[in-house]
C-alpha cells in the first residue's frame, strides 16, 4: 500500500524520518479506511452467488460447483421489485424536477439585492430550517389535504429546499452583474434573462442540486412508508425494507420452498442479491458525476 | 448598491415611499409571482401550517373533532413525558449516540482530508476519492441490510474473528454499529469540503515552508491547518447545533427487538406512539420537546461562534 501510494519513490527517501514515519502511517491508514470500504462489497458480491445451505454452514466458498444464480433468478423475476424500481423512478424524476424548477426559481430574486421583500422572504424560509411542526401535525395536514396514499404526498412537502436555494442564490451572485445590466439595457424581462442568460452559465449547479435530489429521494424510505399504503406506489426502499430489514422476502421469492428451515436460509441469500440489484444502478451512474461534487460542495461551504 | 430600476422610470421626483412601491412591483411583478409564489406556498402548506398544529401537543387531540373541538390539557402531556421512567433513558439514548457520533464522525472526515492531501498523484487521488465516495450512494435501507448480514451469526465479521455473536441483538453493540457505520458511509463524502479547502492553501507558502525545512507536522500547522480552520469551525457548530435532529430513518432500521435498551431514541419513539399508537397529543408533545430543545442549543452555539468570532454568527 506504502509503496503504492507514493509515486516517486526518490522523493519519499529524501524526507527527514519523522515525516518518514508519519506518512508511513498515514498511508496505512487510508489503505485499511479503503479495504474497509472494498472489503464487504466484495463479501457481499460473492456470497450472493453461494447455494444458501452452503453458505449458511460454511460461509464463503471457491468451490463452484456450490455456486447458483437463484437468488438473481428469485429477485429479477420478482414482479414486486420492478413495480418499486419503476415507481423510484418515476417518483425521484418527479421530485427533482418539480424541486429543481421551485428552487432555482425562488433563488433568483433572493439574489438580487434591490427585490423588495426580500428581508421578508429570507426571514420566512429561513425560520424553517430550524424550526418546524414535527412528525404528527405534518402527518394530519397531509391527510386533511386528502394525499393519503397519493404519491405528491411524499413529492411536494419537501420540493422546495432552503438550504438548495441559498446555494443556488450564493452561485447567482457570483455571475457577472455586467450580464444583468446588459440585459437590463436590452430591456429584457425577467423571464428573459433569468431563462436565456443566467440558467445557461449555472449548468454546473443545477446539475448538482438535481444529482442531490435525485438521489435523496431514490433513497429515501420514510415518507413512503408513512404516507403510502398501495403496494402498486411503493419505491424500492419500502421493498428493500422488508426483504432486508425485516427478513420479509416478497411472498413469490420463496413460496414454492416447503422447508421452514430452507425458506429462511434462502430468504437469507435474497438480500445479497437484492443488495447488488437494487444498488447497481447508482453505483453505475454516480462515477459520471463526480465532476460536480467538488463544485457543489464548495458552493455550500460559501454560507449566503 | 442597488441599481437603478430598469425602464422609464428612473427618476419622476417627489414621488411618495408608497407610489415608488407601487412602480416597483408593477415592473417586477413577475419576481413574485413567478419566481417567488410556488416556493412561498409550499413553505406555508407544508412549514408553517403545521408549526400550528402543534397546538395538539396542548390537547388530548382526536381526529373527529379536529384541534379546537378537541379536549386542552394544558401542558399535561409533559409532564407526563418528563415524569416517565422512559423519559430518561430516550433523552439518554438519543444524546449519546448523537454526541459520541459527533466526538468520533466529526474528525473522520478531516483526518481523511488530510490524508489525502498527502497523495500527490492526482489520478490516483481521484482514483481514491471515487471509492471513499462510494458508499454515500448506497441508501440507508441497502446500508442497515449489509450491516446486518456482516453481523449475522454466519456473517463476515463472525467469520474473521471465528465467533458466532448476533450483534444485532446486543443493546452494548447498538451505538458502536450505529456510529462506525456512518462513519463508513459518510467520511469520505464529508471530507470534499475539507479537501477543497486544503486545496485552497496557498502552493507558494507551502513551498516556502518546505524550502525553509519545516517537517510535516510544521507544515500542518502553519500552513493546512490555517486554510481549513473557518471550515472546521462552521461544521462543528452546524453539527452540535443539530445534536437532537438525529435521523429517525436509520436509528429504526438498525433497530430490533432485543437492542432496544440503546437503540430506541426520541424520534422513533415519537414515530411508534404517533403513527402506530395514534397517540397524537403526546406525541406531538414529544417531538415539541424534541425541536425546542435543539433551537436552544442552535441558538447558544451560535452565541458562542459570535463571541469567539469577532460578533460574526452563522
Amino acid at each position: 500500500m506504502k509503496a503504492k501510494a507514493i509515486k516517486k519513490k526518490g522523493e519519499f527517501a529524501k524526507l527527514p524520518t519523522g515525516d518518514k514515519a508519519i506518512l508511513t502511517v498515514a498511508y496505512i491508514i487510508l489503505g485499511v479506511f479503503l479495504l474497509a470500504i472494498i472489503l464487504p462489497v466484495i463479501y457481499i458480491i460473492l456470497a450472493s452467488f453461494i447455494d444458501p445451505v452452503t453458505l449458511q454452514n460454511k460461509g464463503l466458498t471457491f468451490d463452484f460447483s456450490k455456486w447458483t444464480l437463484t437468488a438473481y433468478e428469485r429477485v429479477m423475476t420478482n414482479s414486486q421489485i420492478w413495480v418499486g424500481f419503476k415507481n423510484a423512478l418515476l417518483y425521484s424524476v418527479e421530485f427533482t424536477v418539480l424541486s429543481v424548477a421551485v428552487t432555482l426559481l425562488a433563488a433568483y430574486p433572493m439574489s438580487r439585492p434591490d427585490f423588495r421583500g426580500r428581508g421578508f422572504f429570507n426571514v420566512i424560509f429561513v425560520i424553517t430550517m430550524f424550526f418546524g411542526g414535527g412528525l404528527i401535525p405534518t402527518y394530519l395536514l397531509i391527510n386533511d389535504l386528502g394525499l393519503y396514499d397519493n404519491p405528491l404526498a411524499i413529492l411536494l412537502p419537501g420540493a422546495f429546499s432552503v438550504w438548495n436555494m441559498i446555494i443556488a442564490r450564493t452561485y447567482y451572485q457570483g455571475i457577472p452583474r455586467d450580464l444583468q445590466e446588459a440585459a437590463d439595457i436590452d430591456g429584457a424581462s425577467e423571464m428573459q434573462y433569468f431563462f436565456k442568460i443566467l440558467l445557461p452559465v449555472c449548468t454546473p449547479i443545477i446539475a448538482t442540486i438535481a444529482m442531490w435530489n435525485f438521489v435523496g429521494m431514490w433513497n429515501s424510505y420514510f415518507d413512503a412508508m408513512i404516507y403510502l399504503n398501495s403496494a402498486s406506489k411503493q419505491p424500492l426502499q419500502l421493498v428493500l425494507r422488508s426483504i432486508l430489514i425485516q427478513s420479509q422476502p416478497e411472498p413469490g421469492m420463496v413460496s414454492d420452498i416447503q422447508s421452514t428451515a430452507q425458506r429462511a436460509q434462502l430468504a437469507e441469500l435474497l438480500k445479497y442479491a437484492t443488495i447488488i440489484i437494487s444498488s447497481l444502478p447508482l453505483m453505475i451512474m454516480y462515477p459520471f458525476f463526480q465532476k460536480y461534487f467538488d463544485n457543489g460542495i464548495m458552493a455550500g461551504a460559501v454560507k449566503g | 448598491m442597488s441599481k437603478p430600476p430598469r425602464g422609464t422610470l428612473a427618476r419622476t421626483g417627489g414621488s411618495t415611499r408608497a407610489h415608488s412601491t407601487l412602480v416597483y412591483l408593477r415592473q417586477h411583478w413577475q419576481l413574485y409571482v413567478f419566481f417567488i409564489m410556488p416556493a412561498f406556498l409550499l413553505t406555508v402548506i407544508f412549514r408553517y401550517i403545521p408549526m400550528g398544529g402543534i397546538a395538539i401537543a396542548f390537547t388530548d387531540y382526536n381526529p373527529i373533532q379536529g384541534i379546537l373541538g378537541s379536549d386542552f390539557v394544558g401542558v399535561s402531556h409533559f409532564t407526563r413525558f418528563l415524569s416517565s421512567p422512559d423519559f430518561l433513558s430516550y433523552l439518554v439514548n438519543t444524546l449519546k449516540l448523537s454526541v459520541f457520533g459527533l466526538l468520533w464522525g466529526f474528525p473522520a472526515p478531516i483526518l481523511l482530508a488530510f490524508l489525502l492531501n498527502r497523495i500527490l498523484s492526482k489520478k490516483r487521488k481521484q482514483k481514491i476519492q471515487l471509492v471513499l465516495y462510494m458508499p454515500n450512494f448506497i441508501s440507508v435501507i441497502v446500508l442497515c441490510g449489509i450491516v446486518r448480514i456482516l453481523l449475522s451469526p454466519t456473517g463476515m465479521v463472525n467469520m474473521l474473528l471465528g465467533t458466532s455473536v448476533n450483534f444485532m441483538t446486543l443493546p452494548s453493540a447498538f451505538r458502536t454499529i450505529y456510529i462506525a457505520s456512518g462513519i463508513w458511509q459518510g467520511a469520505g463524502w464529508s471530507s470534499i469540503i475539507y479537501t477543497a479547502a486544503l486545496s485552497n492553501a496557498s502552493k507558494d507558502l507551502k513551498e516556502a515552508a518546505v524550502i525553509d525545512g519545516a517537517n510535516l507536522i510544521q507544515q500542518i500547522r502553519a500552513v493546512e491547518w490555517p486554510a481549513i480552520k473557518d471550515t472546521v469551525l462552521i461544521q462543528f457548530i452546524m453539527s452540535v447545533g443539530n445534536i437532537m435532529s438525529i435521523g429517525f430513518e436509520k436509528a429504526y432500521a438498525l433497530q430490533t427487538d432485543l437492542n432496544m435498551a440503546s437503540s430506541e431514541i426520541i424520534s422513533t419513539y415519537v414515530y411508534k406512539l404517533g403513527l402506530i399508537q395514534a397517540d397524537f397529543g403526546f406525541s406531538t408533545a414529544v417531538g415539541l420537546f424534541n425541536t425546542v430543545i435543539n433551537v436552544i442549543l442552535l441558538i447558544s452555539m451560535n452565541a458562542i461562534v459570535k463571541k469567539m468570532n469577532d460578533g460574526k454568527g452563522i
